[in-house]
Parts: C-alpha cells; structure tokens; sequence
C-alpha cells in the first residue's frame, strides 16, 4: 500500500461561509429564479447543487426553484479506455431546459471532461438560453479543454498525484474538504 | 460489482445473480433514457455491431437494432436468406468475412442450438445470442424478469408459471434460468407431450391442470405453440389444445387475485391466448416489448465496455 498524506483544505465552517457567497452569486445574476434551472451532475455534484437550492430557498426566500440532476456516464469520452465499465446513476430532470438559463453544478473542476460531456448531455433535453457553470473547487492548470467555471468556490492548484476529495455531512457524515496524496 | 462476469451473452446458464442486477439496474438508466424526446446517447460511437439472423424474426430483430442505434453503434444487417449460406458457406466462414470488415460485435439468431457457443470459440468479437434454436433466448428472458421486477416489484419469491410448448422453447429454458437464479419459483403448464421428460431436474414443478396453475401463480407467461418446430402431432388439434391450454377472460375472472399475463410474441390471438386477455389491463405484452430495448441497450453497452 503507497503511503496516503490528507491535509484539510476547507473545514465545514469554511465551506459554509463559501455556499452562502455563491448562493448571493447566483441569486445576484439569477434574482427570481424563474427562467433558471439548477442541474447537479452526478454523482457529486448533486450534493452541491442540493446544499445551494435548500440555502436560496430557505435562507433567500427564492420560492421555486427548478433542481435537476444529470448522470454523463453515456456522454463520457472514455468509455473502453479505463479498465473498469463506467457505471451509470440516476438522471432526474422533470422540466424543460428549452430557452432557459442553466447553472450545471459540480463539486471539482479538473480536466474539464465531465462539464464537456454534460454540455453533450445536456442537448438531449432541449435548447437552453445559456450554460453557466458552478463549482466548489476549481483545479486550475489542470484543464484539457477550454472550459472555465463562472461560479466557483475555491482555486487550488493542485499536482496531478493529488486529488480533491469533497465529503458532505448528508453523505459523508461532515462537511470537509481533504487534498489526498496519492 | 460494477461489470459482467462474462463476456459473451450466450444463455443465462452462464450468468451470475449479480451480472441479471447489474444489467436490470443499467437498463433502469436506459429506460429513462429511451423515454426522452432524444432518445439516444453517444456510448458506442465507436463501436460497430452485426445482427445476423439466420431464422426469421420481427420483434428481437427490430428491438435489437433500436437498440445498438440508440447507443450509437454502426449497424449491420444480414439476414441468411439473401446471403452466400445459400451457396454452402460455413457459419465460421461468414461470420469471420463480416468480421474481417472491422465487426465488434454479432449478434445472433440461429436454428441450431449451441450455435452462439460454438461460434464464440472460433471468431475474435463479442457474442450475443438472440434464440438458437430450442435452446436459449436469453435477453428475452432477461425483459421477462425486468417486466415481472418492473411490475411486482421484486422477482424473487414470486410464483411463476409458463404455459404452453416448454419442449420447443428457447424462451421457456432461458426463463426457468432466469427465474430461479433470481430466487422465483417456477412452475411449467402444458400437454405431457410438450413437457420436456426431465424438466424437474430442473428444479422446476410440472402442473397439467391450467387452472390449478393460475391459482398458485402471481405472473402467467404463455407460450405460442411452435408449428415450425412440430415435427409429429403433439395433441390432436389446435382447437382442444385451446380448450385446455388456452387463457380467456371467462377463467381470468373467475381466479380471486389479479394474476400477471405476459407473453413473449408473437401472439397467436384466439389459441393460447384470447384478444380479450392480451389486450386487458392484466398483461403487460407491451411493456415487455418497451423493456426489450431498454435490457438490450443495457447487455449491448456492458458487453461492449469489455471490448479492449
């Protein structure tokens, strides 16, 4: 077994103070929420994008707001690359994305894949106005694509032997955030 | 358990329980894609499939195809009756010039049984039996299961009886595999003359009485009698085969539960099964039909994930 080092890079209270800056964000450029939808990517993202709709909800008093979640696993451009078959988790999105302003949420930003992959997915369910992007933490100089958040939580730059692991209390028993040497 | 044990679908014979969850589970994710107003994802943009049919077929054959274009993969079509097997090539033979054309993966019906087995010992693709011969028909056997999963809620623990000619019946031997793995338990219904001699070994029971067996049962899956496959005479005529074999709604309402009708098609409406029935809210026909395409999609994709 490799010897594993984790250092906390953001503490629950830490993460809370940053789902509160992004919550006023998207409610600054998105105000009423009305022709605005949120989708979380699975997996993770949709912890993410679940934790901000219950803070503009419950703290913002934004009354309606449209939350889907979006698995890529079908759009991804690795399939038959890695070793193990890509597994697929559950797509809920009970509204129409035509002409409207989509946030896509996700936890990390690394490679940027994942987001091109949900750009992909997303045109199976119509036309949206626009596509902004929201992330909790962005792996900045880590990017294949040209892709760049809109929203994001925390820059780090981190080397491609570590990784970000972002755990949530509902799922995880706490909010935390660890920088794994792998 | 993230991946098939195997990588042929050959017959259930060969699957584990965990492989029959894995695929129930990725075809859940199929089905709410397939119910999309785009139904199709990119998955196998790189990957090319041969559907090669040497016994004719409407149902398996167009699910399949549906199936392999809604996740992207070319296509090809071969039907043996406009094809070189006319003119005394062998199976291996033709199979291997498709493949030579760059093929990934056959799908294959064929009348002999042992003949998606056979083939994947001699050629270099992933093997999926659609029916050989009287032997298995195991994606139609798995839709049973995820329709009776779909329904019920579970398979396991459910009463299960197949009606009809067991003895032809790829469908009936890859349902009992099916059933039992998953824990249901099974019972087979017909003439003696088309039970098979040694069925119980099978870890099935055998009921000659049909109403009896629908008064056990939670899901009836009637079988069409195979008139290709009947050599001699069977029973003495279709008719009295009706009489005694045959569902109707008279005896459907007479049971004191709601049993589960299914059918694998083609129907032979007004034999074993009367319009009546096929058509009431009992039978679920058609959604076997819908899940046809979203388990294939789901054995074509987990198959195609092991293709290095």
């Amino acid at each position: 077994m490799p010897i594993m080092s984790q250092k906390v890079l953001l503490s629950s209270k830490e993460i809370n103070i940053i789902l509160h800056r992004l919550a006023c964000q998207l409610l600054e450029n998105h105000l009423s929420f009305e022709n605005t939808v949120l989708i979380g990517i699975q997996p993770r993202g949709k912890f993410l994008a679940q934790r901000l709709t219950k803070i503009l909800k419950e703290e913002y008093k934004v009354n309606q707001i449209n939350l889907g979640f979006l698995d890529i696993t079908f759009y991804r451009d690795d399939f038959r690359r890695g070793e193990k078959t890509l597994e697929a988790t559950k797509t809920k999105i009970d509204f129409l994305i035509e002409d409207k302003n989509v946030v896509l949420i996700d936890d990390v930003l690394y490679t940027g894949r994942s987001i091109n992959a949900a750009l992909t997915a997303l045109q199976s369910f119509g036309r949206p106005k626009d596509v902004e992007l929201l992330c909790l933490i962005d792996r900045r100089f880590s990017r294949h694509l040209p892709i760049q958040p809109n929203y994001r939580g925390r820059q780090v730059d981190a080397i491609n032997d570590e990784k970000v692991k972002v755990m949530w209390e509902e799922n995880d028993g706490e909010d935390i955030i660890y920088l794994v040497n792998r | 358990m993230s991946e098939l044990s195997v990588k042929h679908l050959l017959g259930i014979k060969y699957l584990k329980e965990t492989d029959i969850q894995l695929i129930f589970e990725t075809a859940d994710h199929f089905k709410e894609v397939i119910n999309r107003s785009i139904k199709k994802v990119p998955s196998l943009r790189d990957i090319t499939i041969a559907n090669i049919f040497f016994e004719n077929s409407t149902r398996t054959k167009l699910s399949f195809e549906l199936a392999e274009k809604r996740l992207s993969a070319d296509v090809l079509n071969f039907s043996a009756s406009q094809s070189s097997v006319k003119k005394g090539e062998t199976l291996i033979d033709t199979v291997n010039n498709i493949l030579s054309m760059k093929v990934d993966m056959v799908v294959m019906r064929h009348p002999n049984p042992g003949a998606g087995i056979f083939l994947s010992k001699h050629v270099n693709a992933a093997i999926v039996n659609a029916g050989d011969g009287a032997h298995e028909h195991p994606t139609q056997a798995l839709l049973d299961s995820y329709s009776i999963r779909e329904k019920l809620g579970d398979v396991a623990g459910k009463n299960v009886v197949i009606v009809g000619d067991i003895l032809h019946s790829r469908v009936a031997l890859s349902n009992i595999f099916a059933l039992k793995l998953q824990g249901a338990n099974v019972k087979v219904c017909g003439p003696k003359t088309l039970l098979p001699k040694y069925v119980e070994s099978l870890g099935v029971g055998v009921e000659t009485n049909l109403r009896k067996a629908f008064e056990w049962c939670d899901v009836a899956n009637m079988l069409r009698i195979q008139n290709e496959r009947l050599d001699i005479s069977y029973f003495p005529t279709t008719r009295e085969y009706t009489q005694q074999f045959g569902i109707n709604k008279k005896l459907l309402d007479s049971l004191d539960k709601e049993i589960v009708i299914m059918h694998p098609g083609p129907i032979n409406r007004g034999v074993e099964i009367t319009s009546d029935v096929a058509d009431s809210k009992q039978s679920i026909i058609l959604n076997q039909v819908e899940n046809g395409v979203a388990i294939r999609m789901a054995v074509i994709y987990l198959l195609a994930s092991k293709i290095k």
